[in-house]
């Protein structure tokens, strides 16, 4: 390893930029309060963030709320059938104008003096309204709209009006979006349930976490001793040379667990489906050909790999993983549950067990990887000019013709391209 | 009151689910999986869902959802000390009380009540607060747990992850 790098003492000259150097982060980045105000403005409120997926939204009316770094925003679908992401905030005197999780609605309306928006926002009426003649114009006081954009049904808005296009944000990542969504075996993609938790840690320790092969068997190693042995084998992908990481751009990357289930679409035949899910077999071949119910059943355990999309949401193998930093030492996170829409119960039905089985506060996964990231939040307060490492695999990370880095799955080429994004985002 | 305290103006059977409840609190607090997977009867479930207002907990996503399987394959996590998470999970205390009977006969006695729950851990205590029901059948094996569903109140906002059970 090279020598160590020196992070202090920082001057008031010191860009946040400088505390990442390649492979190596300074560990203030996971502890300092003035750190994460600046990554509020360079990155939650510049770039696109994602906010919900298009099946949380079926009809007219529908809502959701969501949060943008600090921000409270209202994610709903207008009459016109557009989604328009709204600030949840009333333009009088600031109070939040709905506090539900989601639901069907006409309008909203502030509690306060009710001040009352349409949904696509504006403003449409307010009580006793001679004391605003000449004073304001409805017109002008909507609630504020942010920029809006879908790809593959995930929905994603930036407070940023200058922003460049979603597609172009996500570059190469679009084609695992569109290989993630496989997993629907002919249906397509609905949200069914979410698990949130949250733990005592900074948001990047969880944002390197999804492309992290290297701590899976140590990590999970009673998760992996309480599935069966044809789950336990699919995901034995250390020492699989066709399991790798890759960088995809703007601080996207991607690792693929299961390289035989990358895409969904492609079968040779010879893979034994699981004996688990014989019972589900079974039950779709009453009204199913046999290509279909193998297609259902190759997908139950989602993709074959985790898709991360600086900087706060995740396509992980069967389901979408959003983080939300609400302070420097605290992140929440939502495991959101994936199924068929239109697809056979009993399909959909055991995705939700596989879910609860890893997933969660309660699951067999989940806490131990909380566990482990509090353990580096307060690791992260020892240690001053002793950088966090994620140079695993330099020594043998190679370029594609497409400009992705790849590497072994267990390898930090992923948690490299998010620094390299971190770093550009923060110098600007 | 306690298992050797006279009824005080409970009927028998709520008497004694009230009994078999605090005796599985303490088995929780303790840690003592191996004693608590005996109170159940093969077919039982132990359920934490999510939505509030949840029956068909099958047809929903919840926290947990474990069958007889599912509770050994759970508590041989939790025992294992590999479960890093488990291995050095919260102390905790749980009170059991505001009992409320939903259905009483002499085999067969379901209830509601309310469990507060603190754990201490790295300098922190945390609340977990929630409703109960436990559903309990006395037959000739002694008071077996058929169903128990754990409702916390804040089960659709963020939790703090767990190494131990509710």
């Amino acid at each position: 390893m090279n020598a160590p790098l020196r992070f202090h003492p920082r001057t008031s000259d010191t860009s946040y930029a400088e505390l990442v150097q390649g492979a190596v982060v300074d560990p203030s980045l996971y502890t300092d309060p003035k750190i994460f105000e600046v990554e509020m403005d360079k990155i939650f409120y510049k770039t696109w963030v994602w906010v919900a997926h298009e099946s949380e939204l079926r009809n007219p009316g529908d809502f959701k709320t969501a949060q943008i770094g600090r921000q409270p925003v209202i994610v709903v679908r207008d009459r016109n059938g557009k989604v328009n992401v709204l600030e949840n905030r009333c333009r009088h005197r600031g109070a939040t104008v709905c506090e539900k999780h989601k639901g069907n609605a006409t309008g909203f309306t502030c509690p306060y003096h009710s001040w009352s928006y349409g949904l696509d926002g504006k403003l449409r009426g307010l009580p006793y309204p001679e004391g605003y003649e000449d004073v304001i114009e409805k017109a002008d006081l909507p609630l504020q709209s942010l920029r809006v954009g879908i790809y593959g049904g995930m929905i994603f808005a930036s407070f940023n009006a200058d922003i460049e296009p979603l597609e172009d944000f996500l570059g190469n990542a679009r084609h695992w979006i569109d290989l993630f969504m496989k997993q629907g075996a002919g249906f397509p993609i609905k949200t069914q349930g979410e698990h949130k938790f949250s733990f005592k840690g900074n948001w990047k320790i969880q944002l390197e976490n999804t492309t992290d092969g290297y701590h899976f068997p140590v990590v999970h190693k009673t998760f992996l001793q309480s599935v069966d042995a044809e789950t336990s084998e699919m995901l034995s992908f250390m020492t699989d040379d066709q399991s790798i990481t890759r960088s995809l751009g703007n601080g996207h990357s991607v690792m693929v667990m299961v390289p035989e289930h990358v895409d969904l679409d492609a079968d040779d035949g010879s893979e034994q489906l699981q004996e688990r899910f014989s019972h589900i077999s079974a039950e779709l071949s009453k009204d199913m050909p046999p290509e279909q119910v193998r297609r259902i059943v190759r997908s139950l355990h989602g993709a074959g790999f985790n898709l991360n999309l600086f900087p706060n949401v995740a396509m992980s193998m069967s389901f979408f993983r959003v983080l939300h930093p609400v302070s420097v030492t605290e992140t929440q996170i939502r495991h959101i549950a994936l199924g068929m829409d239109g697809g056979p119960e009993i399909a959909n039905r055991e995705r939700m067990r596989i879910h609860e089985h890893f997933q969660g506060p309660f699951g067999f996964g989940s806490p131990d990887d909380a566990e482990a990231w509090e353990r580096v939040q307060t690791g992260a307060y020892a240690g001053r000019n002793v950088p966090i490492l994620v140079n695993r695999g330099l020594n043998r990370e190679w370029q594609d013709d497409n400009g992705d880095k790849v590497s072994h799955s267990t390898d930090e080429t992923g948690m490299r391209e998010a620094y390299a994004m971190w770093k550009k985002m923060m110098e600007q | 009151m306690n298992n050797t305290d006279s009824l005080q103006g409970f009927s028998e059977p709520l008497a004694k689910a009230i009994a078999f409840i605090w005796q599985e609190a303490e088995l929780l607090d303790k840690k003592d999986y191996a004693r608590w997977s005996a109170l159940w009867s093969e077919d039982g479930h132990y359920v934490v869902p999510i939505d509030p207002d949840a029956t068909d907990f099958a047809a929903q996503l919840n926290y947990a959802y474990d069958d007889a399987r599912m509770r050994k394959l759970r508590i041989e996590r939790l025992t294992s000390g590999f479960a890093m998470s488990a291995a050095d999970a919260s102390a905790t205390v749980r009170t059991v009380s505001r009992f409320v009977p939903v259905h009483l006969s002499a085999d067969l006695v379901e209830v509601n009540s309310a469990q507060i729950l603190v754990g201490y851990k790295r300098q922190a205590h945390t609340m977990f607060v929630a409703n109960l029901t436990h559903r309990i059948r006395f037959g000739a094996e002694g008071p077996k747990l058929e169903q128990k569903v754990v409702r916390l109140i804040n089960s659709t906002d963020a939790l703090n992850a767990l190494g131990f059970l509710l």
